[in-house]
């Protein structure tokens, strides 16, 4: 056993040097360099101040913007999480009813009444955001047609074209939905 | 629907193709016939103080031993003095000792569970200098292991099983560290930060202010799927939208979990001579993961039968991601379940019964369908071994392997490999209720609380890492166990396996006669497949029809808990 030791410390120090620091130092250079926007976290600025990531969710309640998704952490991006309750919580269920009723349009779509894996899903479904349109609309006094516009400069998918629908950039639709006025 | 099974379908060829180019590639390496980076090999290699001459199966285990407590006691060492330590922006303190055990056995053994939550207690230099360097060496274990056991099937009358610390080298070198770069690189084009600054406050359009945590997260993210490790930089790991960006990210991440373990078999066939031998255990893990993707996918198809009127019909979204919707969250669920990977892109706790059953179905099976890097593959042996076995006692002959003859020594070391998970799960857990720590962990009442805690015994053992979150882990006497059943679950696999290596590399190889039975064919994969499912599988029957099969079962009578 002992003549395993020097080799074992050995590898292990150099491992460390090479992969714990040179690695990640390495790709945080080459990322800082080439593609600074993604490295530094897809951060997106209104008139110079941060208003957020475009692919961190945030919490929409005012009834001119298009709500994003449940968040069991309250949308604190300094962490992360799910409810993590089964299928069968009863806690859960009572959640769903309550989220439920008050959407705008009952039933609701299920992402809508359910809370996201990482609690800072940045994404509705494209059918989540048109039902929210009427609401927005009358908030904002604007024709319909105008949000779905502004809600179609922030809608992506299928995957690959092939899997899973249309879904919707909630803050990048919101910030479109400000630029569209009222 | 279509849509979906032609996308699983694209994705299953795709690695099959892959795991034909790289398992070649891997003999190349460690035959040495591929030496591009020999320089560098040969540099660490001296500084080690190692000639690289072979070792035996007991030196190989040794070596694997030392350089794993090495490395726990250095990663032990560099979570309870983070304080101290440079690139810690956000001033975390020491972990408490039983947190940083438990975390330490976890990356030494590729298990990588994880009882804390990354962004709110790991300062960088934690995250880089300790676990990226473990996802690394782990999966370097595993997969020198696999290759040394290899090597004891393609040998001839030698007690040569190869030198672990050329072949621990090699697969850092020529295998992780290549394929991490590249996809470190791919996942930063899709939004994976990359940076050393710790967090960025931002002003929501509704205003006051929100806290994003950052980090050198691509760097890890790329090895801990691809060494099968799975320990995220952030609490949710790979549902993170900054762990996991986009459909190409979250593809890119299922493949480079998969792409290794699906190698090792046509890697076996080319080293002992004969590709049908690959051939028939790449069909049995192939045959198995459709068979558990297909399940998963429908029982999650249908949604939540207690939300109907309240949610519109299809697929539930709790704990699921909108850009990844149930094709990618299933195949990525089957895919870190089947490898001992443990990287999750959806809250596990959350899926149906049913569709929770899945992945612990496919670690209580001994993570062999594909299986994490080595492990899987390891693992895999075994279970050829015992199939051998039974086959030679259905037709009265002594069993044979590629003309190696099984026999009782190799028996009773795999008899005892079939102990590891239900002690480690069956054992463990009981324990763990009898004394009364298991009632306060759980998070949900009825039969999903059992399937917490069964799930959590389930990752430690099969070093898988992932987790009913829900399932309160952080105690010390949960930190303990788990951590108990991690090691068991990784030395219990490797000591054997490689003794096994040792005794048959020393046999001489038989002709193959008319009385021979083959190891390669459709017979053969058939066989394999019923005893990974009669021996692996069914000693666990009780336990799921009490977990998710009765909360399945109370669900379609309308009973929540």
């Amino acid at each position: 056993m002992l003549t395993q030791l020097r080799p074992a410390l050995t590898l292990l120090g150099a491992f460390s040097l090479m992969l714990g620091l040179a690695y990640p130092l390495a790709m945080t250079g080459f990322a800082q360099v080439l593609m600074p926007a993604q490295a530094n976290g897809s951060l997106i600025s209104r008139d110079g101040v941060i208003v957020g990531s475009s692919l961190i969710g945030q919490n929409f309640t005012r009834p001119e913007y298009l709500r994003s998704r449940p968040s069991a952490v309250d949308y604190d991006a300094a962490g992360s999480g799910g409810s993590n309750l089964g299928p069968s919580s009863a806690e859960l269920l009572a959640q769903v009813r309550t989220r439920a009723a008050a959407f705008d349009r009952q039933p609701a779509p299920s992402d809508m009444a359910t809370a996201s894996a990482s609690g800072l899903d940045p994404h509705i479904s494209l059918a989540s955001a048109l039902a929210q349109v009427p609401r927005i609309a009358a908030a904002r006094g604007l024709d319909e047609d105008r949000i779905r516009a502004a809600i179609r400069t922030a809608t992506t998918g299928p995957a690959f074209g092939l899997v899973d629908g249309a879904m919707v950039n909630v803050l990048r639709a919101n910030l479109a939905l400000d630029a569209a006025g009222a | 629907m279509l849509s979906d099974l032609l996308f699983l379908t694209l994705f299953l060829a795709a690695l099959t193709a892959a795991g034909l180019s790289l398992g070649p590639y891997m003999a190349g390496v460690f035959t040495g016939r591929i030496r591009y980076l020999a320089p560098v090999e040969r540099l660490l290699l001296r500084a080690a103080g190692t000639d690289g001459a072979g070792q035996r199966w007991t030196g190989y285990a040794a070596g694997v031993l030392a350089f794993n407590a090495a490395g726990f006691l250095l990663l032990y060492l560099v979570l309870r003095l983070q304080g101290y330590l440079p690139f810690n922006p956000q001033g975390f303190g020491a972990m408490s000792a039983d947190g940083a055990f438990n975390t330490a056995i976890s990356f030494m053994t590729n298990t990588n569970w994880q009882s804390y939550g990354g962004e709110t207690t790991l300062s960088h230099f934690s995250q880089m200098f300790g676990l990226t360097v473990q996802n690394f060496v782990s999966a370097a274990t595993g997969i020198a292991v696999a290759v040394a056991v290899v090597r004891g099937l393609a040998a001839r009358s030698t007690r040569d099983l190869g030198n672990f610390w050329v072949d621990l080298t090699r697969a850092v070198l020529y295998l992780l560290l290549p394929g991490a770069i590249i996809l470190a690189v791919l996942l930063v084009w899709q939004g994976v930060p990359q940076t050393l600054v710790g967090s960025v406050t931002a002003t929501p359009l509704e205003g006051g202010q929100q806290v994003i945590a950052q980090g050198p997260v691509a760097s890890q993210a790329a090895i801990k799927m691809l060494g099968t490790n799975g320990g995220g930089f952030f609490n949710v790991n790979a549902a993170h939208p900054y762990e996991n960006p986009t459909a190409l990210s979250n593809l890119a991440q299922i493949f480079a979990i998969l792409v290794i373990p699906a190698a090792f078999p046509f890697f076996y066939g080319r080293m002992v001579g004969d590709r049908r031998q690959g051939w028939a255990i790449f069909a049995a893990m192939a045959a198995m993961f459709v068979a558990v993707l297909l399940a998963a996918y429908f029982a999650e198809r249908a949604g939540n039968p207690l939300y109907a009127g309240l949610t519109e019909p299809g697929t539930g979204m709790e704990g699921k991601e909108v850009r990844f919707g149930l094709a990618q969250t299933v195949l990525f669920e089957v895919a870190t379940t089947v490898a001992s990977c443990g990287a999750v892109n959806a809250m596990h706790d959350s899926l149906m019964a049913l569709g929770g059953m899945i992945p612990l179905f496919n670690m209580l099976v001994g993570e062999v369908i594909f299986g994490g890097v080595g492990a899987g593959f390891y693992g895999m042996v075994l279970y050829v071994v015992l199939t051998v076995f039974l086959a030679g006692l259905m037709v009265g002959r002594t069993p044979e392997w590629l003309g190696k003859k099984i026999e009782a020594r190799e028996m009773k070391l795999a008899a005892l490999t079939l102990l590891v998970m239900p002690v480690g799960v069956l054992v463990l857990g009981a324990v763990s209720i009898l004394t009364g720590n298991a009632a306060g962990a759980v998070q949900d009442a009825g039969p999903h609380g059992l399937t917490e805690l069964i799930y959590a015994y389930t990752s430690g053992t099969a070093n898988n890492g992932s987790a009913f979150a829900g399932f309160g882990a952080n105690t010390v006497w949960h930190n303990s166990m788990i951590g108990l059943a991690m090691m068991i679950g990784r030395w219990g696999y490797i000591i054997p396996v490689l003794a096994i290596a040792g005794s048959l590399a020393a046999k001489p190889r038989a002709e193959a006669t008319a009385g021979t039975f083959p190891t390669h064919g459709t017979a053969f994969t058939i066989l394999l497949v019923a005893t990974i499912l009669i021996v692996g599988a069914l000693t666990f029957l009780p336990v799921l029809a009490l977990g998710p099969i009765a909360e399945h079962v109370s669900i379609a009578a309308g009973q929540s808990f």
